[in-house]
């Protein structure tokens, strides 16, 4: 049987850490582009989706 | 009972007739390899055996010989076990799923279309034992078409229009006109999406239309048919592509998103119109004196 965490945050990536606060994995970056680079190889390692809040902070929720 | 042996051969055979008919219009339904066909077929005969015999048995005062068919009931209740138990398997490993519903609803199929073989047989029969042999089989071909005609069912093209969408951005957010289907967070997802997605618009034509459409079910059945037929570009892995169905709350309208692998909208359009309506799904609430008021 499979197990999965489902609509939880997986992961964030951002090159501002100081918008995100909590218990989730952060992957602080240099800049928005490498944040974008790193949520993509995050989705396709995890199978999940890549989710922009629009203010720099991508999520990783697997749906 | 010699007298009898050319009627009931009449009426096995009429209805061995009318269930190979009936698989005809199998193709999306079921994945038809041969084996499929001869397990149908084969039920078939049993069916139409079992009914051709019934009338002659009680012409002969044979009473009992009625109970057969209660035993030939049980019979076909497990066919619809063996439809749903096989397809839900399949549905483990499949990217765009049918859903229960429409399993569901195939499974049904096969147990109601087994009962229609041997209504056609009874009635076959029936008209033979009474007449001759050539009125019964043109009856029996009558009631072959009697009951393709009842059993057709609806479809999307039934109850709704389907016209192209505006597929676009806003910010991250994937917008079919002016519904929202998700947001995507990659810019290259979004690039791809734009230039190889395609996004349509279904409007019921009334408020039994949209209270159908607003089925989980038939929004599923309406997925797997279009990828089915046209294709989606899903896979494991790259949620980004997978085909959705979102529904505009204020005015019950459904917008399709798919990345098929041939872009081709009239295709699509089709192929949602071709989509069966669910017996599960179907819903009438104008036929209800509160929703015809509701709906003024």
């Amino acid at each position: 049987m499979d197990v999965a965490i489902k609509d939880g945050i997986l992961a964030v990536v951002t090159a501002y850490p100081n918008k995100v606060q909590g218990n989730v994995a952060v992957f602080v970056t240099e800049n928005d582009q490498e944040s974008e680079r790193i949520a993509l190889l995050l989705s396709r390692i995890l199978a999940a989706m890549v989710h922009d809040l629009e203010n720099g902070v991508y999520i990783i929720v697997k749906h | 009972m010699e007298k009898y042996s050319q009627i009931i051969i009449l009426g096995i055979a009429i209805g061995t007739l009318a269930r190979i008919f009936m698989l005809r219009n199998d193709y999306r339904s079921y994945p038809s390899y041969p084996h499929g066909y001869v397990t149908h077929i084969s039920l078939g005969v049993i069916a139409a055996a079992l009914a051709s015999i019934a009338l002659p048995a009680i012409m002969e005062k044979e009473f009992t010989a009625v109970t057969f068919l209660t035993i030939a009931a049980q019979q076909f209740r497990d066919i619809r076990n063996m439809e749903r138990e096989t397809l839900s398997k399949l549905e483990e490993r499949s990217l765009v799923p049918r859903g229960h519903d429409y399993i569901e609803g195939i499974a049904k199929t096969f147990e109601a279309r087994n009962y229609l073989v041997m209504f056609v047989s009874l009635v076959t029969t029936g008209v033979a034992v009474f007449t001759d042999l050539w009125l019964g089989a043109l009856s029996g071909l009558l009631a072959i078409v009697i009951s393709g005609l009842l059993m057709r069912g609806k479809f999307v093209r039934d109850i709704a229009i389907v016209k192209p969408g505006n597929l676009h951005f806003n910010n991250s957010l994937l917008m079919v006109d002016n519904i929202v289907i998700m947001n995507v967070g990659l810019k290259s997802s979004q690039e791809k999406i734009l230039k190889e997605g395609v996004g349509v618009i279904i409007h019921p034509k009334d408020d039994d239309a949209r209270a159908t459409l607003n089925n989980m079910g038939q929004r599923q059945a309406i997925l797997h048919d279009v990828s089915a037929l046209v294709g989606s570009k899903l896979e494991i892995g790259e949620p980004d592509w997978t085909p959705l169905l979102r529904k505009d709350i204020d005015t019950g309208k459904l917008a399709l998103f798919i990345i098929p692998n041939e872009k081709d909208i009239n295709c699509i359009i089709e192929a949602i119109y071709r989509t069966p309506v669910l017996e599960s799904a179907e819903q009438k609430p104008l036929s209800s004196e509160i929703g015809r008021k509701a709906s003024d």
